[in-house]
């Protein structure tokens, strides 16, 4: 109880801090705000453009625009450049094409990118280790997930023979699930345990990180799991998990596949090439299925919001109008995209515990 | 008709986003009738022996699934192909 509520105190300040720090940004010539008003108003609304960014990373996490003004939480950028070294900032110092200590977004070949232009005009790309939109939502699901599982376990010690209440009862079939009905018959009875702290984080990290892409206001909606990067790192684990655990029957299949032809090995070795291939093309699919899947939810949920945007550009009262259909569309896709997101962390947790119950398979 | 000629040749084909558009087009193709037939399949034995309904659902789910999965590899290689 002391340590929930003590987690509760620490979350609750943190996010009050993150908010209080956000302010909206000032123009500090009264010229140039006028003109910058200006042309927002005229701006015309570009749909690729909005959907990429929202599906994007940034350094900054981008709350709202009222009247003109962007309200945004800026985030630490820390830089790695060869010739000035280490560089921690708040990314507000970088918005709008400022500069700062060289360094500013750069344009052209290297657009998006934060780049060092020194006085000369030599342009170098520094190693970029900030802590982005993704980063920073990474941290929060985090959070969420260590507070979840501490107190969980917490009751568990505390009374292991009693009938489970609350926060345990309700993780209790979710996590019994994951063991009896994908690791045991995947893995085995007895080898399913050393997995199993894989295949849990695994399930919940995708889950958690899937609901809260879906939740438009901060501290969700930034989108976690539709970044390759994310999922690659997420399937390289898988990789090399299976990989390393892999038994003398395993490697044996592999490359000497009992009951396969001789010419088929001998001069050249095609099966074996085949299913080299195969071992690191199953990770490269796992990676490619989760961030498909979810980013393709968003860019269609975006895309409905989106019309409103582009009808209003060509009449206001058409705008409002197609609303009606845009919210609709919006609320079923969303229904779509929460199946969705359980039914991808199921899968990439269900097919890793497969590929580690071929790794460690016994001879039959 | 001669005119008419040249006027379509003056007219600039684009065959890349052609081409990727064609090319996703078919692997959605391919998925819907793979999932459709496994729907169909997973009724049947349903109907046939209600008892495996749980099974036979959880089964269909992961077969749907690794089957989008190859449907959105084609699906961002021709995205690949627009935006690059």
């Amino acid at each position: 109880m002391i340590i929930r509520v003590r987690f509760g105190v620490v979350f609750l300040i943190l996010f009050s801090l993150i908010i209080i720090n956000c302010r909206a940004e000032d123009h500090k010539v009264q010229e140039e705000s006028n003109y910058h008003n200006e042309a927002q108003q005229h701006e015309e609304f570009k749909p690729g453009k909005f959907i990429f960014d929202h599906i994007s990373d940034s350094h900054e996490w981008h709350i709202l625009t009222w009247k003109g003004h962007h309200v945004s939480v800026p985030l630490p950028v820390i830089l790695y450049s060869k010739k000035t070294g280490l560089s921690v900032f708040l990314s507000s110092k970088l918005v709008h094409g400022h500069h700062y200590k060289n360094f500013q977004y750069g344009e052209g070949e290297y657009d998006g990118e934060i780049i060092e232009k020194n006085e000369k005009g030599e342009i170098t790309v520094p190693i970029d280790f900030s802590i982005t939109k993704n980063v920073f939502a990474i941290f929060v699901s985090l959070a969420l997930m260590l507070f979840l599982f501490f107190s969980v376990s917490k009751s568990y010690k505390r009374a292991p023979c009693e009938a489970p209440k609350g926060l345990q009862n309700f993780l209790e079939p979710v996590i019994l699930f994951i063991r009896d009905d994908v690791a045991i018959p995947s893995i085995g009875k007895k080898k399913h345990e050393r997995f199993m702290p894989f295949l849990l984080t695994l399930f919940f990290f995708i889950l958690i990180n899937n609901l809260f892409g879906l939740i438009p206001i901060i501290p969700g909606g930034a989108n976690v799991t539709g970044n390759i990067a994310v999922t690659m790192a997420l399937a390289l684990f898988t990789f090399f998990i299976q990989v390393l655990s892999g038994n003398k029957h395993f490697w044996k299949h592999i490359f000497n596949a009992p009951g396969v032809p001789w010419w088929l090995k001998i001069p050249i070795p095609l099966i074996p090439l085949i299913e080299f291939v195969g071992i690191l093309i199953k990770p490269f699919v796992l990676m490619v299925r989760l961030f498909a899947n979810i980013s393709a939810g968003h860019i269609i949920t975006l895309g409905f919001f989106g019309l409103i945007f582009i009808f209003g550009q060509i009449h206001i009262t058409a705008g409002y109008g197609i609303s009606v259909l845009s919210v609709a569309f919006s609320i079923f896709m969303t229904c779509l995209e929460l199946l969705v997101a359980f039914i991808q962390a199921y899968v990439f947790t269900l097919l890793s515990a497969i590929y580690f119950g071929m790794a460690v398979e016994e001879a039959h | 008709m001669s005119n008419l000629l040249t006027v379509l040749l003056e007219v600039s084909l684009e065959l890349g986003p052609i081409a990727a558009a064609f090319g996703a087009a078919f692997a959605v193709l391919g998925a819907a009738i793979g999932i459709g037939k496994i729907g169909a399949t997973a009724l049947e034995s349903i109907a046939r022996q209600p008892e495996a309904a749980g099974d036979i659902r959880s089964s269909m789910i992961v077969v749907a699934a690794l089957i989008e999965g190859v449907a959105f590899l084609a699906v961002v290689i021709c995205l690949l192909i627009v935006v690059l």
